[in-house]
């Protein structure tokens, strides 16, 4: 279905389209408007900070709307923005790039993708319901048990929503990969970034439950009495940050990982080279992945664990320095001797290789027991997690866009405007948070409100708060190519690129059923091997047949809205017990859905080897 | 094309909960979902062995198990998990009408334990005042062994929905796989079950 035909129908007409689809491909671009919304929301909160740490003694915000804030930035940018961008960026190409018509689960994928919505717009709702959570995003006990107001409910609640639709969308795509790889896609075929969508999916699956505990732990404490963080009954707050570090240090590398499986694709795409090193790569992302779950207590040195803990913790830190140093290595190794094209895609891809060395290398720094005791809550550590999810992750996703929004949209990006915006967001980001470091260094604690005159801090802050700046100038200008390219861009052919991966042998935007005839895999970098041979597309492997398609529901969107019902009340039944009416509409909502979608059969429908045949004259 | 999958006995493959891509991928998902369920319960058992001592003056549970009561919903669990063997083993062998019998009966012991279950923590709270409110360990017992029954309940609310959808139209490739995976989501809450008699239970008695 072209863009043009999408355009002749009527609003109502695309708007219900996209509330019950179930074809990967609109998934992605709802996660990418969501996720994008969310991201621009985050960078407001983010530059509303550095406003107020513009100057010494600042009044820009009040102590508590700075609270508030921060929290929600940290938060958003987490859960709302990162995730969603990268897990519209799966749903958009991995099944692409293993040769299926869709997901194993067309279904839970769009359940997965309005829990997340619903679960992002019920957190921010508490801006207007009386204020924003304010006891950081790691919200730790008895802080965020004895928080007053509503805010810390609207996280746990918000959180917990959206927390199930990640979960969802990891086993999603886990089964994907496992089940629905086209002939001869075997495991160590697989380009980097579905082997990366792989591992951060068993990440998922593996760390979000910890979170589900933690968090309802915290909801049973602040809604219904129970004594799990209250130290008068025997509770222990500890709990809480050891259960938030089993997922929260994971979901570092749920975000890192998928951006290095784009990195991989871009520098091999872009330097005409197969990826060096190909299977110490995969084997690379699966230590990262397995060494993640044994450092979560790196967060918490200062807690008091004791000094066999903290070495333990510590140098299982330091471990994951040396899997990720032969994925910085093999990257400089694919660039070398390659015909390398620089383009904005390449451009955040080169940039990200220093950036992210000087997060990996203040991470080693911190991850020392004994001087994180200096740094631990210092604008030191923020500049350090800034470097990495930034030089990282926001990098790697702007890169993944410029790669593959022609095959998502069916038009290319702007060059001018796609070099503009990565150096005026590159030179922004160094300006602020490198000085961090040496503001951290210096003393400055992170989560104050203000800064006092005559500690030599006043000339670090200004120059970060200029930063920011032209940090937000860079995401404007990408914006608007954006919308130029949605208006005006070049149309994409179906490679523009000059690709590998099998993404790149079908239509772009690809129809709704991905391939015609399921392509023969033979071999890593399936495309280009068609290509030495003289070939411009992939051999099939099957004859022209009817396709099997999933069915459209509204049903993922009805149950996750009873979700976001029963949230308001299990928020205000406190208040009221009144409020348990809406509790229990909400969950009638959610609950019938399911009995709904359990006893009606939904075996989809076939696209006729005719109306392909139609299609293709 | 027609969607007509009854089974006939001559023509019904070996494994009917794997023959179709819509079946593994239900059979795959489903043990990923347990993976993530595992993950769940760890949190919460590592809560509870935490906070098992915090009784902050009120009973301990040394005091207030009584192995006998935990010993027989023990055996009713167990023997669903047998009895759901046997209802799986019926439809390999395509004998609908026996597989639903069994399927019966897993219920029937599942609520059974169910029953028993509410019954123990009423006994809790009205002879003793131990409640979900009065201590850490008191929270943290409720949420782990009430999680586990809460999945319990949604098991016996899964069970019966697919039963009596399924009560008149017999076997098909579109349904056995989701006969399959119930089967495996009731020997998790079983072995899970395991777990918590040991370290709640017996732990509590004696450790």
């Amino acid at each position: 279905m072209s863009i043009a035909a999408t355009q002749k129908r009527g609003f109502g007409a695309v708007l219900w389209d996209y509330l019950t689809t179930v074809d990967h491909k609109k998934i992605a671009h709802m996660y990418l408007f969501s996720g994008g919304f969310f991201f621009l929301l985050g960078g407001l909160e983010a530059l509303i900070i550095r406003i107020q740490l513009i100057k010494p003694n600042n009044d820009f915000i009040s102590a508590g709307l700075y609270n508030e804030m921060f929290t929600m930035h940290g938060t958003t940018m987490i859960f709302l923005a990162a995730m969603p961008l990268l897990l519209g960026l799966m749903n958009a190409v991995m099944p692409l790039q293993i040769g299926a018509r869709d997901v194993a689960f067309p279904f839970l994928n769009s359940l997965g993708f309005w829990l997340f919505l619903f679960g992002g717009i019920l957190l921010n709702c508490s801006w207007f319901l009386g204020g924003a959570p304010d006891a950081g995003w790691t919200a730790y006990a008895p802080l965020s048990t004895t928080s007053p107001g509503h805010g810390v409910d609207f996280y746990v609640m918000g959180l917990q929503i959206s927390g199930a639709g990640t979960l969802i969308g990891g086993i999603n795509f886990l089964v994907t990969i496992v089940n629905m790889r086209a002939p001869g896609m075997t495991y160590m075929r697989m380009p980097l970034f579905t082997w990366t969508t792989f591992v951060a999916s068993t990440l998922i699956l593996f760390a979000f439950p910890a979170l589900t505990v933690g968090l309802f732990l915290l909801m049973f404490d602040r809604m219904f009495g129970s004594a799990f963080f209250d130290i008068a009954l025997g509770g222990n707050s500890i709990i809480w940050e050891h259960l938030f570090w089993i997922f929260g240090h994971p979901e570092v590398y749920i975000l890192i990982l998928p951006a290095f499986g784009m990195f991989s694709d871009i520098f091999s795409t872009f330097s005409r080279k197969r990826l060096f090193g190909y299977t110490a790569m995969v084997f690379a992302t699966l230590l990262i992945a397995f060494l993640g779950f044994m450092v979560w207590a790196h967060h918490m040195f200062t807690v008091g664990m004791g000094p066999v803990a903290n070495s333990i913790f510590a140098i299982a830190t330091m471990a994951i320095a040396v899997p990720t140093g032969i994925k910085i290595f093999n990257w400089l190794a694919t660039m070398w001797g390659g015909s390398i094209t620089i383009n904005s895609a390449m451009l955040w891809s080169l940039a990200f290789i220093p950036s992210f060395t000087i997060g990996g290398m203040t991470g080693v720094m911190v991850a020392s027991a004994v001087a994180d005791y200096q740094y631990h809550d210092t604008y030191f550590v923020v500049a350090h997690f800034h470097y990495v999810i930034v030089g990282g992750v926001v990098f790697g996703i702007l890169a993944g866009l410029h790669y593959w929004w022609p095959k998502m949209f069916g038009r290319i990006l702007h060059e001018g405007m796609g070099k503009l915006a990565f150096w005026t967001f590159f030179i922004g980001f160094h300006l602020t948070f490198f000085i961090q470091h040496f503001l951290g260094l210096m003393g400055m604690p992170r989560r104050y409100w203000v800064f006092l005159e005559g500690q030599e801090l006043d000339l670090g802050n200004l120059i970060s708060t200029i930063g920011a700046f032209f940090m937000t100038f860079g995401v404007i200008v990408f914006l608007i190519n954006a919308i130029y390219s949605w208006k005006k861009g070049e149309k994409a052919p179906a490679d523009p690129w000059d690709g590998r991966t099998l993404e790149w042998a079908t239509a772009s935007p690809p129809a709704h059923y991905n391939f015609k005839q399921t392509p023969l895999v033979r071999g890593l970098d399936p495309l280009w091997i068609e290509k030495t041979e003289g070939k411009d597309e992939m051999t099939p492997a099957e004859p022209l047949g009817d396709i099997h398609m999933p069915n459209s529901s509204i049903l993922p969107f009805i149950m996750s809205l009873g979700l976001f019902i029963a949230g308001f009340g299990f928020i205000y039944q406190t208040d009221n017990s009144a409020w348990l009416i809406v509790l229990f509409a909400g969950m009638a909502i959610l609950f019938g859905s399911m009995i709904v979608r359990s006893v009606k059969d939904d075996h989809g429908y076939h696209i006729t080897k005719e109306e392909l045949e139609r299609e293709a004259d | 094309m027609s969607h007509d999958h009854s089974l006939k006995p001559e023509t019904m493959p070996s494994e009917p909960e794997k023959a179709t891509l819509e079946g593994k991928n239900k059979f795959l998902g489903l043990w990923f979902f347990l993976g993530g369920e595992t993950v769940l319960f760890a949190s919460l058992f590592g809560t509870y062995l935490a906070l098992r001592n915090s009784t902050a003056g009120g009973p301990s549970g040394e005091e207030i198990f009584g192995l006998e009561l935990v010993f027989i919903m023990t055996m009713l669990l167990l023997t669903s998990s047998l009895t759901s063997v046997y209802a799986m083993y019926h439809m390999k062998n395509n004998n609908y009408k026996k597989m639903q019998l069994w399927l019966g009966i897993t219920g029937l012991l599942g609520l059974g334990f169910l029953s028993l279950e509410i019954y123990e923590f009423v006994h809790y709270i009205t002879d003793y005042e131990f409640t979900f409110r009065s201590s850490a360990f008191g929270s943290a017992f409720y949420t782990l062994v009430g999680f586990h029954g809460g999945h319990v309940l949604f098991g016996l609310c899964w069970l019966l929905t697919l039963m009596i959808r399924n009560a008149k139209r017999g076997l098909n490739l579109y349904n056995a796989p989701k006969f399959y995976v119930f089967s495996l989501y009731w020997h998790f809450i079983d072995v899970v079950w395991v777990f918590i008699f040991t370290v709640v239970y017996l732990m509590g008695k004696v450790g």
